[in-house]
């Protein structure tokens, strides 16, 4: 029976390709544009380095000798060391942590905070949009830069401890950005939950909750991801502008944003620019990285650009 | 049009009240106060008291929130306690010499902008597009304070082609054209990076509103009827491509007179941001609160401006 059945089946073979899942037709996209996967590489080897480097380093976290203050770049020392005789590449490393994990945190509590008041607002409209978007329009015309200021004056004030600092840091960075997600979502909800599969959820009788957070969010999650990487990118210029001006993540918590501020002292500036160049670097670095990230992403996800 | 200015106007009142109690709120959180700031050691307990009643620091945050903002209301924003003149005074003063870098840095931004984008789109996925796209992205993750340190070290200390910051030379002596030339030598820094801050943004607009106009039916009947590829471009779809652009003008408006803040602490530039963040220092309460809300008005008119603009500039959009 299956000698004579064999070559049949395999000749009249007519069902229709698989069609990719959407996840499936934007990874290959994705993977196309070689921008995005440089910038994909650059990041996962930056956590790479920054998360792992430090058990390889041959200097320990709280090591520091006098006697090796303030050297160049030499083999020991690849980087240089600080004015406390540290290893700048091990500091790095360490501060490559706090930022990235400052920048991810951060953008987690606006993702929180944007999806869910942005769901609201959609879903329940009326009055619920209008006082939600109005709170909105409140916090997009707030100067940023300068609330962040302030914000990190009061911590210091408040004498928070410098370990503490990071992470009322990142509320606050993610408390300022929550807008940009919630209107995006909101508008997604508007027109979802216009459409048919709405109806049938409401003859299912399905509660509000469920209807939000298990029909309707997972629908705008590719608006979200998109945002939510040029989000971390923001978040870790923002972290490390604070910082810079000693308002952010403060020492002895190495971010990369406090380590360039050895260049306000005019010496280290003009004579050890190995200080406060690398870190700088890194920055640069990470946020092109995740930019070009975002942009692949966005063009992987948007059905509108089929190439 | 003349309603809706007004109706945008007025509903502008709740967002302005909403961002004063918020920036009040945070101000208020601030333990220690202007007098304990100075940190003067001739000050006894009773002069301080003295001085904080002067200032009525003395009163409880709600009646301080009422107060300033009942003042604010009759164009009253305070007294500098820094400046010892009204915060108008001191913003009057510091807000044009971030003016001019400002104003420079967008006529430059935007002029390469919209060479960069138009060029881009007109060329689409071609090594110039492809780099131009990478020099954008670069632009857009600069961190401003980096790249105004790595500047002033190559062509301030290493190269001494130009003077490490501030807007004059001290001790300066000449006619009017050696002054303006000495700003102009102390500006040229400050004006490049705030170029290439604001410059990877439009670009990307530009490029992305050329493209769009690029594929209309009307670009193809221009080419149809033989016009030169450069008069389809530059004629024909660079006018229609630039209309969306009027809305990036009225969000301008912020960044012409609210000074940049870790620039002008860079480059030790005069301005209104360098003066912010000294007062933060300071805490001079009514410069800060005061400018912050000059802040968040100006963002909420170039909001509002831009919205006219726009329909102004494209006659489709009526705005009621």
């Amino acid at each position: 029976m299956s000698a004579s059945a064999s070559p049949i089946t395999e000749n009249t073979d007519y069902r229709p390709k698989a069609i990719d899942s959407p996840w499936k037709t934007a990874w290959r996209r994705f993977a196309r544009n070689r921008l995005a996967v440089i910038g994909t590489i650059i990041i996962a080897l930056m956590f790479l380095i920054c998360f792992i480097g430090p058990f390889l380093s041959p200097y320990g976290v709280l090591d520091y000798s006098l006697k090796d203050k303030n050297l160049s770049p030499n083999t020991s020392y690849w980087l240089g060391t600080d004015k406390l005789g540290r290893d700048i590449l091990l500091r790095m490393m360490l501060a490559g942590r706090i930022s990235l994990l400052v920048g991810l945190v951060a953008t987690i509590i606006s993702v929180i905070i944007g999806c869910s008041l942005g769901a609201f607002a959609g879903f329940y409209g009326k009055k619920v949009d209008t006082v939600i978007m109005r709170v909105a329009d409140i916090f997009m015309a707030l100067p940023s830069l300068p609330i962040l200021i302030i914000m990190g004056v009061v911590l210091s004030d408040l004498g928070v401890e410098p370990n503490q600092r990071i992470w009322f840091l990142m509320l606050i960075i993610g408390v300022l950005n929550w807008t940009t997600i919630a209107r995006l979502v909101r508008g997604q909800m508007l027109t979802l939950r216009e459409q048919e599969f709405m109806q049938a959820t409401e003859a299912l009788g399905l509660k509000d909750r469920r209807k939000i957070f298990r029909h309707l969010l997972p629908n705008t999650i590719p608006v979200i991801i998109v945002t939510a990487t040029l989000g971390v990118a923001g978040a870790i210029l923002s972290e490390s502008a604070l910082s810079f001006l000693g308002v952010g993540v403060i020492p002895p918590t190495p971010s990369w944003g406090n380590m360039i501020s050895a260049a306000n002292n005019l010496i280290d500036f003009g004579k050890r620019p190995w200080l406060w160049i690398p870190p700088g670097m890194c920055i640069l670095i990470t946020t092109v990285a995740i930019n070009l990230i975002g942009d692949g992403l966005r063009d992987a996800m948007d059905p509108k650009t089929k190439k | 049009m003349k309603q809706y200015i007004i109706r945008r106007l007025l509903q502008m009142i709740p967002t302005l009240i909403g961002i004063s109690i918020i920036i009040f709120t945070i101000s208020a959180l601030v333990p220690g106060d202007y007098i304990t700031a100075r940190d003067n050691p001739n000050m006894t307990a009773e002069r301080a008291a003295e001085l904080r009643s002067i200032y009525g620091l003395d009163k409880p945050e709600y009646q301080r929130y009422f107060i300033w903002a009942g003042n604010m209301l009759v164009g009253n924003f305070g007294t500098s306690l820094q400046h010892k003149l009204p915060v108008t005074e001191v913003i009057g003063e510091y807000v044009w010499n971030s003016f001019i870098i400002a104003f420079f840095a967008m006529i430059l931004s935007w002029t390469i902008a919209v060479i960069a984008g138009v060029f881009s789109a007109k060329f689409q996925y071609s090594l110039l597009d492809k780099l131009i796209t990478l020099a954008v992205f670069i632009c857009m993750s600069l961190p401003s304070f980096f790249i105004g340190l790595l500047l002033i070290k190559w062509f301030a200390l290493d190269l001494k082609l130009l003077p490490v910051g501030g807007m004059t030379t001290a001790g300066l002596k000449g006619g009017t054209w050696t002054y303006i030339w000495d700003v102009v030598e102390h500006s040229i820094l400050p004006i490049v990076v705030l170029t290439m801050l604001s410059i990877g943004g439009l670009a990307r607009y530009f490029r992305t509103s050329m493209l769009e106009v690029i594929r209309q039916d009307y670009i193809r009947t221009a080419r149809a009827k033989g016009l030169k590829e450069r008069t389809v471009i530059f004629k024909h779809a660079f006018r229609n491509a630039m209309i969306p652009a009027i809305t990036l003008l009225g969000f301008e408006l912020p960044g012409l007179f609210g000074g940049a803040m870790i620039m002008e602490q860079i480059f030790a530039w005069p301005g209104i941001g360098h003066v912010y963040l000294n007062s933060i220092n300071m805490r001079d309460y009514p410069f800060m609160l005061g400018f912050t809300i000059f802040l968040a008005l100006l963002t909420l008119l170039g909001n509002l401006l831009a919205d006219v603009l726009y329909g102004i500039a494209d006659p489709r959009i009526r705005l009621k």
